[in-house]
Order: C-alpha cells, then sequence, then structure tokens
C-alpha cells in the first residue's frame, strides 16, 4: 500500500519528562505535554480534550452541558472540555475508550469560551472533521483560522458508551467506579483496578461492541492531524509520534527544545514501525471491504458511501 | 487585471445575511474584486437595474413564487449566468423561509417560498446560515481557477466543487433528519460532534456520542449535514489541506 501512514515529516518514540504527566498518562503522555507546552507558550489559549465526571463538577464552566446535575453521567463517560491550565490538562489526562464529541466544541471555543488559539486532540475521524471544517466551513464561521494545534490519537475503532459498561462489568466482572485504567494493547483489552486486579480480554469478545460507524473509516494514525500519537510502535510507557504539518513541525520542534520529551529513534526500538504499518493495512483492508459490501447490501440496493 | 470573471449578487427571499458574509472577508472580499472578479450586479453595490450577462451568479434567498418579478428574475438569472451558486440556507434548503405562511404587509399574499434549485437548475451548493465568509471566500477563489486557471489549477477547482456540485444536485429539502436518515440510520455517524458545532441555533446535542436534534428548534438550513464528514468527504481534497488552505491564502495577499 504505502499511504497507509499517510504523509509526516519525522517519526519517533517519544514520552514526557515530566513526571507528574507521565502518572497519570495512558502511555507517554504526548498529547497532554504538547498541550502543556503549547498553553505555556502561547501556542494556544485552550485546548478541547475528553475530561471527565469529576472534572466537569468541579470546572462546570469549561463544559457545555444542558444538564448541570453530574450525578447522572457515569463513570469513564467522556465529556468535551476545554482545559486552560495545566492542572486541568492533567485531570483530564488518559484515555476513555468510548465517545467523546471534541469537535462540537470547536465553534464555542471560540465563541463564549473566547479562545483565538485553540488546540484539539481528536481521534482521526474527528481530525478529518476538522480539515473539512476548515476547507468547507459551512456552520464553522471564522473558526478555521483559529485551529492551532490539532492533535490526533491512533484509533482502530471505537466503543459506545454502553459497549464499555457491558465488557466492563459483564465480561471483566468489574464495576465502572472500581476501574483504574483501561487499555488496549498486545492483542488483548485491559482493565486494571484500582486494588491492583487486572482483567483481559481477548480483542474477539471486544468487537461485536465496537461502534458500527467506525467499520468505514480509512484511517488509523490520523493522517490529517498536526501532531499525531499513539502507544503502537513503541515500548511500554513511551508513545509514536508522528509530525505531520507545517505547525505540528514548529510546535514539536519548540517542544523539543524546550526538554518536554526523551526521544528514541522510532528505528531503534521494538516492536517499531512495523507494527503500525501492519494495523493500519488491517485496517485500512478491512473497513475498504466494508464499504465495498456497503455498495450491494441489499437486493438491488446498497448503503450510502460518503466518500466521493 | 483583464482576464477577470464576472460576478453578480442576486438579492431573493433573504436577509441579506449571505451578502454581509460576503463582506465580512474585509479586504479579502476587495482583493477578490481587485484580481479576479468584476462586480456586475448586486444590490446597493452595483449600478445596475436588470440582470446581465455574468459568469457567476451568487443567489441568496429563496423564490417566493407569488411574486412575479422575482421568478421573472430568477429565470432571467440562469440564462445570463454560466454559472448559479445558491448562497447560503434559503437558496439551497428554504431554510426560515420554509416556516413562511405569508400575512405581512404589504404583500399578504406573498406566502409561499422555494429554494432556488425547485425552479432553475443550480450548479454549486454554499450551504449554512447565514454561510461563512470563508466558505463564500473559498469557491470565489475555486470559481476564478475553474475558469482562468491553468491545467493543474483547474483540476484542483474541479475536486474541491465536487462536493458543492453534488449537493446541489442532491436536492433542495435539508434539516436535522437528514443526518438521522443519511447518517445515522445508515450506521455511518462516528460522534465527533461537527453537526453539534455547525448547528447555527444550537439544536443539537450529544446523547452517549451521538446527535440528538431538538426538531422543533431546527430552521431546515442543512449545515450540520453538509459539516459533518460522513455525508460527504473528499480524500482528494482534504488529505491536501494544507497546500489548498496555503494556495487559498497565497490567492488573497
Amino acid at each position: 500500500m504505502g499511504a497507509e501512514l499517510g504523509k509526516y515529516k519525522t517519526c519517533v518514540s517519544a514520552r514526557s519528562t515530566n513526571k507528574d504527566i507521565l502518572k497519570r498518562a495512558q502511555d507517554g503522555g504526548i498529547v497532554t505535554s504538547l498541550f502543556e507546552f503549547a498553553l505555556d507558550e502561547g501556542i494556544i489559549d485552550g485546548a478541547i480534550v475528553a475530561a471527565t465526571k469529576e472534572f466537569a463538577k468541579a470546572n462546570p464552566s469549561k463544559i457545555m452541558m444542558e444538564n448541570s446535575n453530574f450525578d447522572f453521567v457515569e463513570p469513564w463517560r467522556p465529556i468535551p472540555a476545554i482545559v486552560t491550565t495545566k492542572a486541568d490538562l492533567i485531570a483530564a489526562a488518559g484515555t476513555r475508550y468510548n465517545i467523546s464529541p471534541n469537535v462540537s466544541l470547536i465553534k464555542e471555543a471560540t465563541r463564549s469560551f473566547g479562545l483565538d488559539k485553540v488546540g484539539i486532540v481528536g481521534t482521526p475521524c474527528q481530525m478529518q472533521a476538522i480539515r473539512k471544517g476548515q476547507l468547507y466551513p459551512v456552520g464553522l464561521r471564522d473558526v478555521g483560522a483559529s485551529i492551532a494545534l490539532a492533535v490526533g490519537i491512533f484509533c482502530m475503532e471505537n466503543f459506545p458508551y454502553q459497549s464499555i459498561l457491558q465488557l466492563v462489568e459483564d465480561h471483566a466482572a468489574m464495576k465502572m467506579e472500581a476501574v483504574k485504567k483501561m487499555e488496549i494493547g498486545k492483542g488483548k483489552f485491559w482493565v486494571y483496578g484500582k486494588r491492583g486486579q487486572v482483567v483481559q480480554l481477548p480483542l474477539k469478545v471486544t468487537h461485536k461492541y465496537e461502534q458500527p460507524g467506525c467499520h468505514v473509516c480509512l484511517d488509523y494514525v490520523a493522517n490529517v492531524s498536526d501532531i499525531s500519537t499513539g502507544s503502537v510502535g513503541s515500548p511500554d510507557g513511551w508513545s509514536t509520534v508522528f509530525v505531520r504539518s507545517k505547525i505540528g513541525d514548529s510546535v514539536w520542534a519548540k517542544a523539543m527544545a524546550a526538554g518536554c520529551f526523551e526521544t528514541q529513534p522510532i528505528e531503534k526500538v521494538k516492536p517499531g514501525l512495523e507494527l503500525v504499518t501492519k494495523l493500519a493495512n488491517e485496517k485500512i483492508t478491512k473497513n475498504k471491504a466494508t464499504v465495498e459490501a456497503r455498495k450491494t447490501f441489499g437486493v438491488g440496493k446498497g448503503l450510502r458511501i460518503p466518500y466521493i | 487585471m483583464v482576464d477577470k470573471i464576472t460576478v453578480g449578487h442576486v438579492h431573493m427571499s433573504g436577509c441579506t445575511g449571505c451578502l454581509v458574509s460576503l463582506a465580512d472577508n474585509y479586504g479579502g472580499l476587495l482583493t477578490i474584486l481587485d484580481r479576479y472578479a468584476d462586480l456586475v450586479y448586486g444590490l446597493t453595490l452595483a449600478d445596475v437595474r436588470h440582470i446581465p450577462k455574468m459568469d457567476v451568479a451568487l443567489v441568496e434567498g429563496s423564490v417566493c413564487i407569488n411574486d412575479k418579478l422575482a421568478v421573472q428574475e430568477i429565470k432571467e438569472t440562469r440564462e445570463k449566468a454560466a454559472v448559479v451558486v445558491a448562497v447560503g440556507g434559503c437558496a439551497c434548503y428554504g431554510n426560515i423561509t420554509r416556516f413562511a405562511r405569508g400575512g405581512q404587509q404589504n404583500q399578504p399574499q406573498h406566502e409561499a417560498f422555494l429554494p432556488v434549485g425547485d425552479l432553475i437548475k443550480v450548479d454549486v451548493y454554499i450551504p449554512g446560515c447565514a454561510p461563512t465568509p470563508q466558505l463564500i471566500r473559498n469557491v470565489c477563489v475555486m470559481a476564478y481557477l475553474l475558469l482562468k486557471g491553468t491545467k493543474e489549477q483547474k483540476d484542483l477547482a474541479t475536486a474541491y466543487l465536487k462536493p458543492l456540485m453534488m449537493a446541489a444536485q442532491r436536492g433542495t429539502t435539508a434539516c436535522f433528519c437528514d443526518l438521522m436518515t443519511e447518517v445515522i440510520n445508515q450506521s455511518l455517524c462516528m460522534g465527533c460532534g461537527s453537526c453539534a458545532a455547525a448547528c447555527p441555533v444550537r439544536a443539537i446535542t450529544h446523547e452517549y456520542g451521538k446527535p440528538q436534534g431538538v426538531r422543533d428548534l431546527c430552521i431546515k438550513c442543512g449545515a450540520c449535514y453538509n459539516q459533518c464528514p460522513r455525508s460527504w468527504y473528499s480524500f482528494d481534497v482534504v488529505d491536501n489541506y494544507e497546500a489548498i488552505n496555503e494556495a487559498i491564502m497565497a490567492a488573497l495577499q
């Protein structure tokens, strides 16, 4: 194939040099450290991230929700939030494997939140949404030029909240409240409990719970982000980082110069780009087949395909 | 520059918000008028009474079919313009004028308003209420490149304009329900949030990562559907977003 990793200028294995961030981070703390640096330097005035109910409760002015009673929000349900400080960033660090409509705040960030330079983290599809929004801003007046840093995360697929609930409570037999961390890696879905217990589920079990909308997605490593990152390809506690755009290149160079990250050449680490490429190809091949199958889904009738 | 294209702004039944959006390109608009386009027709902006021949007609507003003059003018627009662009929710989809029932002084019998595409063939849609200055700007630059550019520029402009031309062919109704029928019901939604961001009346929220629309608030502008990356998406264009953004900005320098 060859295009499976998208265009990029550099690729390294990296992790944050900030111990506080590493303690809370999913892997190498790349997104949190990048946004912290960008906030410090004035590259962004705030960032749209996937926060939690606890964060929303403590910072109701940093989210947009009709209902201010957060008791009804379940644990591990992400809430898109606009963070403006290092403490906010650390509170929101980590991955929650279900849908956080971060793009829904992209216009409001520049309106009632008053940001001129917005950072946003999101999945590959959310990066596609951002770039479509910059080129074809149908309802995003003046937003495009305000997007100062778009960080993408690798994504094989996402899950509806109820799928995660079912995986954690029914399959892994743990309470959502008791979970410290969830992770997908080494071919398994891992659930870590606060008491130290660990449950692993084979991905065979998780597949049927995936969000179906993900099955037409042809992007694994957020090809149109400024910088994209994910654990795949790097050793435990490290992240693989693709620096893609001019903006990404400039921010990454400054962050490196400021000592935000330690890096290793991607060629030197195991499993390296080979695994990223393999998984990207797997996703794209499988989903291309799904897109193709949509054409002949019914009898003489197909399903819609968004790609033109 | 001699080789400019001619552009007109045709005002049907709309609130002039689209024209204001065009003007809100500020310096960019002046650059467009300096280098790429001559404004040959436009309410208050060009001292021309009758619709002249032009390359591109930007039509704002829906057509009141009870108003003879409006009907005549929209037909004339089609005859005189090589490319007809429906600008804004009303021209594309009817938008708030869909809710009109007549009874307003001093023409209470003016009760029925149709999107431009119900009366004439429309080539390109610029949806949105109001359409954004940036999308209007992008389409103007691309229309220029399409008509006057080099082969490469023509290819780029064709790829860029294709989804907006397909939108024009798709139809003259749009509302939150399009997200339901064409995206969510088709199992294409992945919960990015674009629709909620695009909605001008904040009628869309997300429940467990999927859009929920307050349909009574929906003004039928089509912004949510057209902003959605799963309604239409062009890899050819979006993968080159950086170069295209730079080309547009350079064109306006």
